[in-house]
């Protein structure tokens, strides 16, 4: 994408590479910023959801009778009654009932739904219902979902979702929904050729992102029309799926996206929503359906993983090789596991040059709860891993970790997937991690059991590029950017707002930035894969450029003056020794007070379908260096340093680039450190906040340096492009690298005090034996 | 169902609430004070927090019926005093929120902290807030408001 059709304006740069304030601070500060929770809708009622109690289990019957004789209730819906159309949704793949028909697959899935006058009842209602179960066998891990004899999560053949978006769907394989491969080279050649080898068998977690407001929605289904207020990232893509599984066109479903309380995935594509729908429908009201946090962590999750790879190289250091097994943890519904079967594929080589490369990545059905997306998935489960043993080829080839990656990181303009295709890299790694190295003091002597260490990678970014946006200018001059990006937390709608302000030569205090409401606001495909900035803000750059336009000619005509003589300024266009105000010149357009000016902005592929192959729109770098001290009594892990490369092309706004990526290391300090859903047989042990435990303030690392890198090698708008994923990723990999050069080099996920002291103990064991 | 008397943000309530109702629902449910929120409804995470007699409780966890007699104060009601503008400056300006559905909880909690005059030092912040939870902002930018808000209570206990 290129920003050459718009025309800077001659103001100078003031409104963007600036830490201003919030747009969204205020309201939530003062507890007014409004999320779905908090909206009334007349005549709404409150929906409750029952849940399989078994991971695996056919359905003999359900007796709802006596929770319908209840008063207060309103309605209540079970699977068997989704007659009449096809009740399967899945924007991957369509695999996936609104509520159990026949069978549940993991501990957790709606088997019905009580809308009631309020929630109590709606609750009480849940208990009068009877089910009567026909216990199936438990595919609990990939191991037994891939074993010779397993039987199947699903029957049948696949179906392909609306935006599966990875080209054809292969045949399922057994439990295997989805298999990636990448290979270039021959990995035997230069295995056989390579002097040093490095392999290890490697598990991740299964990983609760908690954005602390559960999924909410209020779903409204009135007369062949649908409108939702939902905790959702992509609206457009909720409206397009909702519209699909009740057979309404597109325009018939709105989605209005209020703040969201956190999303990091979680709301990514559609959780809630059909249920919630088609619960209204029952009812004939309006109906909310708020989950508690025990019912999110059943809705999506992060993929546990299990890893098998091998890296070989010249006993100089040189990289030959690296082969990779991987196998994901989806659970009983695909949600976004081929897309994140995919990007770790392509997150499993690492950012270096390499002879040969085997990837082979498989999305496993279980019958455990759904995994879908959650912040700098693919990279956050293979970076750890990949540079892991980088550092011990390094150990062994006696080269500073620094050194090795001096030496085999891709420079820009190489391509990035080893087999050549897609976008090359764009961004300057080598410098990258050597301004990480220096912030932690890579070189400088350190005591026993404290150990430094570096992670490098890239993360598959941008998702589709397409995003459309209009800017508006009233009477008055005051601006609202209508824009498709949701607000959870990241800023976007202080960035947009600083964009359009740019772009128009004004003050960002005088631009207003909205939630999506999918009737009016243009077309945009998601809030996720660190695209808002770049693809959305590009948007957003054009229509307010296009919006610009509108004034100059507005001024030329009005002026009998050629368009070419005039600049906008500071609120006002110029030239020909004329100057006027905007509201002026609105007011001369339309000739009364009234009126307003809009401009169009358009972002789609410049080139190809943008389709995951030919992409990405921008590698997101994911760097990071930590210091960590390790107690070998307790096997406790305490990062003392750690600092991150926010690279983001041009920081927009700096301070809110640093305070994401402050974030995301917090995050990936509970990833490394203590993050894990525990399942057993299917079951989820540790499902609410007492035993799965998030960081919290105790836990932030002692010193945190943020670096933001602005090279302007960014496809969105003054050369930016996306942040905030890419620490997440690289946190627990230089927690892993630093662990390890403190001489705990760990295969499992997370560090916790007692996985680092059995390794410390056997360490010991394996030096004395 | 009990008859209790709260004063909530200053205004004396009378509510008729089920023996069973939190204070949370009674808040966001009853008086449209959403300022609150509700997330992990085991008073782990601190988003609930609002202040009964000054101290910080979680309301997810509080029965309406214990603050039968006692004074309730949201964030919609802190936000009306005058010492509120400093406490709404420091993480302005420290961009010291991300979603903002946590935000409430660390201002009151911040704000009773100080009240009782234990908000002296960053190891105050980081002793008091450990019953807040924020996912996004990885705590760094919440510590730095918290520490300019370090100091005296704004004014001696009682007298507000």
């Amino acid at each position: 994408m290129s920003t050459a059709e718009t025309a800077a304006p001659t103001a100078p740069a003031d409104r963007i590479g600036r830490s201003g304030a919030r747009k969204d601070a205020g309201p939530k500060i003062r507890g007014r910023a409004e999320f779905a929770g908090d909206i009334d809708v007349p005549r709404m009622v409150h929906g409750k959801v029952l849940r399989a109690e078994l991971p695996h289990a056919g359905i003999k019957s359900i007796d709802t009778s006596a929770a319908e004789r209840m008063p207060g209730v309103v309605a209540v819906l079970i699977g068997p009654e989704l007659t009449g159309f096809d009740p399967y949704w899945g924007h991957a793949i369509k695999d996936r009932p609104i509520l159990a028909i026949d069978r549940v697959r993991f501990r957790g899935e709606p088997v019905a739904a009580v809308a009631a006058e309020d929630e109590a009842i709606a609750e009480a209602a849940l208990r009068e219902i009877v089910v009567d179960y026909d216990e199936l066998p438990v595919l609990g891990t990939i191991a037994d979902a891939t074993a010779d004899d397993a039987p199947l999560v699903h029957e049948g053949e696949l179906r392909p979702g609306l935006f599966h978006g990875l080209g054809e769907l292969p045949a399922r394989e057994g439990n295997v929904c989805y298999r990636y491969r990448l290979d270039a080279g021959s990995v035997e050649l230069a295995e056989a050729e390579g002097e040093l080898t490095v392999e290890g068998e490697y598990e991740f977690p299964a990983v609760y992102q908690y954005a602390m407001e559960t999924h909410t929605v209020i779903a409204d289904f009135g007369d062949g029309e649908i409108t939702l207020w939902a905790s959702c990232q992509h609206p457009f893509l909720v409206r397009a799926e909702i519209a699909d599984l009740f057979n309404l066109p597109i325009g018939r479903v709105r989605v209005i996206v209020p703040y969201l309380g956190g999303g990091f995935g979680s709301k990514s594509y559609t959780k809630m929503e059909p249920i919630t729908a088609a619960l209204s429908w029952k009812a004939g009201r309006p109906v909310r359906i708020q989950n508690s946090v025990e019912e999110s962590m059943v809705t999506t999750r992060r993929h546990g993983m299990r890893c098998r790879m091998r890296t070989t190289a010249d006993r100089d250091g040189k990289l030959r090789a690296r082969s990779v097994r991987l196998w994901l943890d989806t659970g009983a519904y695909a949600d976004n596991g081929p897309r994140v079967c995919a990007t770790a594929g392509d997150a499993a080589p690492g950012p270096y040059r390499w002879d040969a490369v085997h990837v082979d990545a498989s999305c496993v059905y279980t019958n455990t709860s759904p995994a879908g997306s959650y912040r700098a998935f693919g990279a956050a489960h293979l970076q750890w891993i990949g540079e892991l043993q980088v550092d011990e080829i390094a150990r062994r080839a006696e080269i500073d970790p620094l050194e090795i990656r001096r030496r085999n990181l891709l420079r820009p303009g190489e391509p990035a997937r080893p087999d050549g295709s897609g976008k090359p890299l764009d961004a300057d790694l080598v410098g990258d991690v050597e301004k990480a190295a220096a912030a932690i003091g890579w070189g400088e002597p350190k005591g026993d059991w404290v150990g430094r260490g570096l992670a490098v990678g890239l993360l598959a970014a941008g998702a589709h590029p397409v995003s459309n946006a209009s800017v508006r200018m009233e009477a008055d001059g005051s601006v609202e950017v209508n824009v498709g990006t949701t607000e959870m937390g990241q800023g976007a709608r202080t960035v947009m707002a600083q964009i359009a302000a740019q772009e128009l030569a004004i003050d960002v205090d005088g631009v207003t930035v909205q939630g999506a409401d999918t009737r009016f606001t243009p077309y945009d495909r998601s809030t996720g894969a660190s695209r808002s900035t770049t693809l959305a803000g590009l948007a957003v750059q054009r229509a307010a450029a296009d919006l610009r336009e509108r004034l100059l000619e507005t001024a030329a005509d009005a002026w009998g003056i050629e368009r070419a003589e005039l600049e906008v300024a500071d609120g006002v266009v110029r030239g020909a020794g004329r100057e006027a105000g905007y509201a002026e010149l609105i007011a001369q357009r339309f000739g009364f007070v009234g009126g307003e000016l809009v401009g169009q902005g358009e972002v789609r592929p410049e080139q190809g379908s943008g389709s995951y192959a030919e992409g990405p729109v921008f590698w997101e770098i994911c760097i990071a260096a930590a210091e960590v001290g390790v107690d070998p009594e307790t096997g406790r892990v305490g990062v003392e340093r750690m600092a991150t490369i926010a690279d983001v092309g041009k920081a927009i706004n700096p301070l809110l680039v640093e305070r994401q990526d402050e974030g995301a290391v917090l995050q990936g300090v509970g990833n490394a450190l203590f993050e894990e859903m525990v399942f057993e047989d299917g079951v989820l042990m540790n499902d609410t906040l007492l035993d799965y435990r998030v960081p919290r303030i105790e836990d932030m690392p002692t010193q945190m340096t943020g670096i933001i890198v602005e090279n302007a090698d960014g496809p969105g708008p003054y050369g930016a492009k996306g942040c905030g994923e890419g620490a997440q990723a690289a946190t627990p990999a230089a927690i892993a690298t630093a662990l390890a050069d403190a001489g705990v080099p760990m295969y499992e996920l997370p560090f916790t005090p007692e996985r680092v002291w059995r390794r410390i103990k056997n360490l010991k064991e394996d030096d004395r034996g | 169902m009990n008859q209790v008397r709260i004063a909530v943000n200053g205004t004396p309530r009378e509510l008729v609430v089920p023996a069973n109702e939190l204070l949370l629902d009674t808040l966001r449910e009853r008086l449209g004070l959403t300022g609150a929120k509700r997330s992990c409804d085991v008073q782990v995470c601190g988003t609930c927090t609002v202040l009964v007699d000054g101290q910080p409780v979680s309301s997810c966890t509080y029965l309406a019926c214990d603050a039968d007699g006692r004074e309730v104060l949201t964030i919609e009601g802190f936000a009306e005093q005058a010492e509120f503008a400093e406490f709404e400056r420091a993480f302005d300006e420290r961009a010291a929120l991300q979603c903002g559905f946590c935000t409430p909880g660390f201002v009151l909690t911040l704000k009773a902290l100080r009240d009782a005059g234990e908000l002296r030092s960053r190891e105050d912040v980081i002793r008091g807030l450990d019953g807040n939870v924020c996912r996004c902002t990885g705590y760094k930018s919440i510590v730095e408001a918290a520490e300019m808000l370090v100091g005296e209570p704004a004014a001696p206990r009682g007298e507000r």
